[in-house]
């Protein structure tokens, strides 16, 4: 006989290929899986996963809203490999997000009536020192106080939503809104310029994909990204190395922070063009995912934006089409994000019935 | 009397990667001491895993007294008279002796009887406990009686020692001699498993000899030597090694001078007012139980701890003491830790990545903060090639090295980049024999070259094989030096167990 619940043993060698393919088999689950809650719901599977996976991007203008929400998925997704490789678990990225928005923008705001080519390039680093700043006040309690950054980063996500929310109702508010919690529109050169006339995908998408490269680069070439890599796997090891590992966790939270920040500033001056209380669908949140299924690697996290991205499109068209609410996207999200989790401890250990007397 | 009690017939365990037990076949005859002698990885441990019921053979088939001996757990092997004392002890640290005794046994009993029994036990075997105490307190040789007391109280036929005096000082090695010795003559069987020789010769009646997971001779040891079994055990001969003392200099170019570090954690030993020199070229060995302040010492040693309570460490005429890993190897100071996974190597990376955890001023592996591959690639394969480092490559990942390798890798690393001196703890803790070899004769020539080298080891044999000087660290104190060419055994061991007279 066969005892009733499997026990986890460890594999002495996990397979190289298999570790390729998890995202991959994660993806094909999510959709089977789906599409048997579509049959539940009573609907054609093949209709719903059509509606909901291919006519988004079946037009030009679906290609160009993916690309417009892969964008900020993706840039902080990277940025938030900086931080997971070093095995810091910030999950406050959305928080580093609205305070990039709010620098960022707040500079928008105040030339809301100058235009000049200097605008943009000082919003944008605005927005990467809002981001960096508030990352920075969970590594300063990690590492002056030991707090746990997980916890300390969530909460400031909040604390920073909160303070837009002021702002937007408060000393921001636009003086002509009609009493709406918005700002004032930025000028028009404070704006991303667009990429195509008529699609809505910006230049975010170019500093975005700049970024990315540079991260490759210093991720597999550079002694820092090798630091990180080693302070990641075994903080003993970077210890008998010598790497400063408080240097890296400072690094590590202002990089992720100016990366997310920077995706705020792109959002609000990009398809928004001002500051209001949802400037972002939980692409903070979302992106965690992405950098997981992008197995924290450049080219891994570009796919994984589009894939998740696609996941938001489908949503829309789901609630449209199908009159199935929207949250149906972030069901195929934490499906994804399940899939993926249970692969990777199966690819590392394997389940075994022990025999009983 | 000399009936054979167990007989074990074609054993065959393979695991993924290596097959660790070939159709292994021997007897044990009753009332005996029965050695099984091999290095590590010959397949001893898998042995006894299966005759306790940890694993299951892939083929074969075990008699116990002619019937057949089948238990898919530790529970039944000791139901059938079959009862283990591991290496490591599983004893809960917080609880008295007394209350591990009464939850390491399978059927129900009350205290008193526990202690009838106990005085039973204690008396007839040597084996003195004092039930109240907490296992914290107690010495390595003192919880080893606890756990030999536990499998006692179940009677078994059959005791498995699994590498017992490993971590036992000398004196504490005789008394459990005499223990064995008095469990035999009561018509009792002790399986015993070794890599040490002398132990083989002075104890057992019987010794299989295993290398690779197979069985290469199974003989009285009445006319063997240390010499004939280690043939056996490592299928070639082995060079004695040559320590001499002519190559010393007389100047002293480390100093550690009354340093002393609180921890306020009773995991970790205090380290008091500890104080040693090492001339240019000197052999310098650090001996000790387990848990005497070791991993302390090393920590203040390599810089990975720079928060000391008071004292100095002087290299070269510098002040070091407050120095990170990376300024002391800046001054050509090397270092090996003695855990090799996770600490002197990241088991995930490449073997060329793990170069770059170790850089000296002269290497030239990084510029303008970016790595040049080429060199740290060029240096691996040097350190492949030199040190007979046995890999498919260079992007072979560390975790794939078995234990000896990875070892010789590391001190191949540090050694390449011929420091002034290296501070090295357990040096050839866990690894066969032919690397041990070939690592302590690598130190040997290192010293000679003018490195003056720090040993920290538990392994007494391996210090006065390749050191100059001996001294003994006890609870943080460090023991004046001895000269290891007029070294007493005896007198070692008592400081190992804290008996400075």
């Amino acid at each position: 006989m066969n005892s009733l619940f499997p026990s986890i043993v460890s594999r002495s060698q996990s397979s190289g290929l298999m570790n390729f393919f998890v995202p991959i088999i994660s993806i094909v689950l999510t959709l089977i899986t789906g599409s048997i809650i579509f049959v539940l719901l009573g609907f054609d599977p093949v209709y719903a996963l059509y509606t909901f996976f291919i006519s988004p991007i079946s037009s030009t203008y679906g290609i160009s809203e993916l690309f417009v929400k892969a964008t900020p998925l993706a840039l902080i997704a990277i940025g938030l490999s900086y931080c997971f490789k070093n095995n810091i678990y910030n999950i406050g990225a959305e928080g580093q997000l609205t305070m990039g928005a709010i620098f960022g923008g707040g500079i928008g705001i105040l030339f809301h009536d100058t235009n000049a080519f200097w605008l943009l390039p000082l919003m944008i680093f605005a927005g990467a020192i809002g981001g960096a700043l508030w990352g920075l006040i969970p590594a300063i309690l990690k590492t002056k106080f030991n707090t746990n950054e997980i916890l300390t980063s969530l909460m400031l996500v909040y604390v920073a939503l909160f303070i837009l929310d002021y702002l937007v109702v408060g000393p921001w508010k636009d003086p002509f809104g009609y009493s709406f919690p918005k700002s004032r529109p930025f000028s028009e050169s404070g704006r991303m310029p667009l990429l195509f006339d008529g699609l809505r995908v910006h230049f975010g998408l170019i500093i975005t994909l700049f970024l990315i490269f540079v991260s490759w680069f210093i991720f597999s070439k550079t002694i820092f990204g090798f630091q990180l890599k080693v302070s990641g796997y075994s903080p003993k090891a970077a210890r008998y190395a010598g790497f400063n590992q408080t240097t890296l966790v400072f690094f590590a939270f202002a990089i992720c922070g100016a990366f997310a920040g920077i995706a705020g500033l792109a959002e609000v001056s990009g398809p928004i063009g001002l500051l209001y209380r949802d400037i972002s669908p939980n692409y903070g949140f979302t992106a965690i995912i992405v950098a997981f299924l992008g197995r924290l690697h450049p080219i891994g996290i570009i796919f994984a934006s589009l894939v998740i991205a696609l996941t938001y499109l489908g949503a829309e068209d789901a609630q449209l089409f199908l009159q199935i609410p929207s949250a149906v996207g972030f069901i195929f999200q934490g499906l994804v994000l399940f899939y993926l989790l249970g692969a990777e401890l199966l690819i590392n250990y394997k389940l075994t019935y022990k025999k009983l007397l | 009397m000399s009936d054979t009690i167990l007989k074990i017939e074609n054993i065959t365990k393979s695991f993924p990667r290596v097959i660790a037990n070939k159709k292994v076949t021997f007897d044990i005859k009753k009332n005996a001491v029965h050695a099984i002698l091999g290095e590590n990885g010959a397949g001893k441990s898998t042995l006894v895993k299966i005759l306790y019921g940890l694993l299951e053979p892939d083929q074969g088939n075990i008699k116990l007294n002619n019937k057949e001996f089948k238990v898919n757990s530790p529970a039944e092997a000791r139901k059938q008279g079959i009862g283990m004392v591991f290496q490591h002890f599983s004893l809960f640290d917080s609880l008295s002796v007394k209350e591990n005794l009464i939850l390491g046994i399978d059927e129900k009993m009350s205290y008193s009887d526990l202690e009838n029994k106990l005085e039973n036990i204690s008396a007839r075997y040597n084996l003195p406990l004092d039930l109240d105490a907490p296992i914290t307190a107690l010495s390595a040789g003192e919880k080893q009686r606890v756990e030999i007391v536990r499998i006692l109280l179940q009677d078994p036929q059959i005791l498995i020692m699994d590498e017992p005096t490993s971590v036992l000082t000398p004196q504490e090695v005789e008394s459990l001699f005499v223990t064995l010795n008095a469990l035999v003559k009561e018509g009792r069987t002790i399986l015993y498993i070794t890599h040490k020789l002398e132990e083989v010769i002075s104890i057992c009646d019987t010794v299989t000899i295993m290398r690779s997971g197979e069985i290469i001779d199974t003989s009285s040891t009445a006319n063997q030597t240390a010499k004939t079994l280690a043939t056996k055990m490592l299928g070639q001969k082995l060079d004695d090694l040559k320590t001499n003392y002519g190559h010393i200099k007389d100047e002293v170019n480390f100093e550690v001078k009354n340093i002393s570090c609180d921890f306020n954690d009773p995991f970790l030993t205090d380290l008091k007012n500890i104080s040693f020199q090492v001339r240019v070229g000197e052999i310098y060995g650090i001996a000790g139980v387990a848990g005497n302040g070791q991993s302390e010492l090393m920590d203040i040693l390599t810089g990975e701890n720079i928060n000391i309570k008071s004292g100095s460490i002087t290299f070269d005429n510098k002040k070091i003491e407050k120095y990170g890993p990376q300024k002391r190897r800046d001054l050509s100071i090397s270092f090996v830790p003695e855990n090799r996974l996770g600490h002197s190597a990241v088991p995930e990376l490449s073997l060329s990545e793990n170069i770059l955890l170790s850089q000296f001023p002269k290497n030239n592996f990084i510029r303008n903060g970016i790595i040049l591959k080429n060199n740290v690639d060029d240096f691996a394969n040097n350190v492949i090639n030199e040190f007979k480092v046995i890999t498919p490559g260079n992007d072979a990942k560390a975790s794939s090295l078995s234990g000896g390798n990875l070892q010789k890798y590391v001190i191949g690393r540090e050694i390449s980049s011929k420091p002034k001196i290296l501070i090295i703890s357990h040096p050839t803790w866990g690894i066969d024999a032919g690397a041990e070899h070939s690592i302590r004769e690598s130190l040997i020539e290192l010293s000679q070259n003018g490195t003056s080298i720090i040993v920290i080891s538990q392994d007494l044999d391996e210090l006065i094989e390749i050191t100059h000087k001996i001294s003994v660290i006890y609870d943080g104190n460090l023991s004046k030096p001895f000269k290891t060419s007029e070294i007493e055994i005896e007198k070692l061991g008592l400081l190992m167990g804290g008996k400075n007279e």
